[in-house]
């Protein structure tokens, strides 16, 4: 039934978006109306329609392909960087659609920013470079400025007291989860509006994950978060609201609790209860 | 009769070093294979755990054995041969190490006439040349391995087509370079680019002398045009190898291209741009018939560009048909020594080098 009404949205929408699905009251962060990604000729996103509320965490999981990466990706126009990869529909953030004519995606990615699955670092730069790199690419200099800005962000990701002493060493030089959590860092020190999170635990032992899940229940006060997760307890756990995808296509967006205990979808059913997947 | 003795122990001191080299490079070798030995065997045996009988004895255990043993000899020959060549290469020069000793690398003057030979112009016109082949060579050989890796899409006609080229460039061979060099680029560089300097900039040491067009500059320029496919083609494969995650971590952070190449990309293949580019240096060192054919032949010691010059290989293959009495083909020999050891030196600097990039930026698994 929200396939159907899916499909009827987009065209002559207004702004108070009759069509997206939202689940919530309030004004939407982020929404993607009709929204297409396709690699080459294939369609891996087939028109999804959705809001993301401010400053909650919405989670999106379903079984691997099912293009909730895709999907995530673009958000912040980073899907558009694969070879013959392109993107159809629209994405607002506050009511503005970033790809609208003349948006400069570089500008978008500085507002939505990303971690991504692996840990990824600047294996040549300090701990402090690391998080201090998107500073500089904005034309921050000022010492005192990237000095705060650094260890906020590290304060904010949990990292601080572990790295406190040793800001001038590599990054490479980490633990996984805690190269993970000087991603997260990196990316909160250019003050995004929106996070999204590739399935950010994926490479982590349990003990990182729950400082990573943690951390996210923390930033919310401050960020919208949308994480995409193959774990469907780690969506449980910390997700506000949850979207189901199923061979992109978005089968169900429900509060966390609703989804999980009653799916009105049969697939989500059988999707949760682990009978496929 | 007391002077030679002398000399013959200086012989005896220089002849061990390049030796003693090889049997450390051969005992090093041993271990190493002890090692992988030691390492293998072991690990082999942990795997497993119980050795079920259908699995202990193989038939083609005996295969392996030959292999190796064929792997080993072509390896080992390698060394031997390596060894002989600087054994041959002492022994051939020794006549030049009995008369003029440690002096033959510091000297300035080689005159076949007056029989005084001394290495110090063509060591300073190989670095010369190669410095100039660098400085012109390198920029553009990055720029073509960053437009074919990051620019362009892989798979693109542009791409392949630009590459191909770039690969056949690097199938031409020396003389033609040469001739090339000798007949259109000399006038032309000095026509368009030396008398102009000359004319305005001419109070530079760089720029002192009059322009013939057959000098450091030319040579350097077309070094620098023989190193760019190694050095392009090298450093192509080491941004593609760059992984992806390390673009995306700069773009998601509001990075330009440009920017995402600047601070991801480069650092990370850094290690590596430095292989490409001492590859591409060891080529310009060795680079012969091209050389020989544009840098004028004259062993001097200037700075200025325009100034002829000489290198390390243009002499030998110049004046090796001239040599006609022992201690001249022993200078000429000796030549060939030092430019042995010239190469050494670069290559133990550059893996110096690049062992100290590395070390500082492991990336933990």
């Amino acid at each position: 039934m929200k396939l159907a009404e899916m499909e009827q949205t987009d065209k002559g929408a207004n702004f108070e978006n009759r069509g997206a699905v939202r689940p919530f009251q309030t004004q939407p962060k982020l929404e993607t109306r009709n929204l297409k990604a396709f690699f080459g000729k294939t369609e891996a996103i087939k028109g999804i329609s959705l809001a993301i509320p401010d400053r909650k965490i919405t989670a999106i999981i379903g079984p691997s392909g099912c293009g909730k990466s895709t999907f995530l990706r673009c958000l912040n126009r980073m899907h558009e960087l694969v070879q013959r990869a392109h993107t159809e529909g629209e994405v607002n953030l506050d009511g503005a659609n970033i790809y609208g004519p003349g948006v400069d995606a570089v500008a978008v990615r500085r507002k939505i920013g990303m971690v991504f699955q692996k840990p990824n670092p600047f294996p040549t730069m300090s701990i402090y470079d690391n998080v201090a790199a998107g500073l500089k690419l904005n034309g921050v200099r000022n010492r005192k400025r990237l000095d705060e800005a650094v260890e906020r962000s590290l304060k904010l990701a949990f990292l601080w007291e572990e790295t406190k002493d040793r800001l001038k060493e590599p990054g490479s030089g980490l633990s996984g989860g805690q190269q993970q959590r000087l991603c997260i860092a990196r990316a909160l020190a250019v003050e995004p509006e929106v996070i999204l999170m590739d399935e950010p635990c994926s490479a982590l032992d349990p003990n990182a994950t729950s400082r990573i899940e943690q951390m996210m229940v923390e930033l919310e006060n401050e960020y919208t978060i949308v994480i995409v997760t193959h774990n469907m307890q780690q969506a449980a756990r910390v997700a506000d609201y949850t979207a189901f995808f199923y061979l992109g296509q978005m089968i169900e967006y429900e509060e966390t609790d609703k989804l999980f205990e009653n799916p009105k979808m049969e697939l989500t059913e059988r999707y949760i209860t682990g009978k496929f997947g | 009769m007391n002077q030679s003795g002398k000399h013959s122990l200086r012989v005896g001191r220089i002849s061990h070093s390049p030796t003693l080299l090889c049997i450390v490079a051969i005992t090093k070798f041993i271990e190493w294979e002890r090692f992988s030995l030691a390492g293998k065997e072991p690990s082999a045996e942990n795997n497993a755990v119980v050795p079920a009988p259908q699995f202990s004895a193989r038939t083609s255990k005996l295969g392996d054995r030959i292999f190796r043993v064929l792997t080993l000899g072509a390896a080992f020959f390698v060394v031997a041969l390596l060894v002989l060549l600087v054994y041959e290469l002492i022994k051939g020069s020794d006549l030049t190490l009995a008369k003029f000793g440690v002096g033959f690398f510091s000297s300035k003057t080689w005159d076949p006439v007056t029989q005084i030979f001394g290495a110090l112009p063509f060591i300073w016109g190989t670095l010369y040349t190669s410095v100039i082949a660098l400085i012109i060579g390198v920029p553009i050989s990055l720029g073509v391995a960053i437009f074919l890796s990051e620019i362009i899409s892989r798979t693109s006609r542009i791409g392949e087509l630009l590459s191909s080229i770039v690969g056949l460039l690097a199938a031409v061979p020396s003389v033609v370079f040469g001739l090339w060099g000798l007949f259109v680029l000399s006038p032309f560089v000095r026509d368009y680019f030396e008398v102009p300097l000359h004319v305005h900039l001419g109070a530079f040491p760089l720029f002192k002398g009059e322009p013939f067009g057959l000098d450091f500059l030319t040579a350097g320029i077309i070094l620098a045009i023989m190193i760019i496919p190694t050095v392009s083609t090298i450093s192509m494969e080491v941004l593609r190898a760059v992984p992806r995650s390390q673009r995306e971590a700069m773009i998601s952070l509001g990075g330009t291209r440009w920017e995402t190449i600047r601070h991801s990309v480069l650092p990370y293949a850094r290690s590596g741009l430095f292989g490409a580019i001492i590859l591409g240096l060891g080529r310009a060192v060795g680079e012969t018939m091209a050389v020989t054919m544009v840098i004028g032949n004259d062993p001097s010691l200037s700075t200025s560009l325009f100034h002829p010059g000489y290198t390390l290989a243009s002499v030998i293959a110049n004046e090796f048909t001239e040599a006609t009495y022992p201690l001249y083909v022993s200078a000429l020999v000796e030549i060939g020594l030092t430019l042995f050891i010239l190469a050494l030196i670069i290559n133990i600097f550059a893996r110096l080098l690049i062992w100290r990039i590395t070390k500082s930026s492991r990336v933990r698994t």
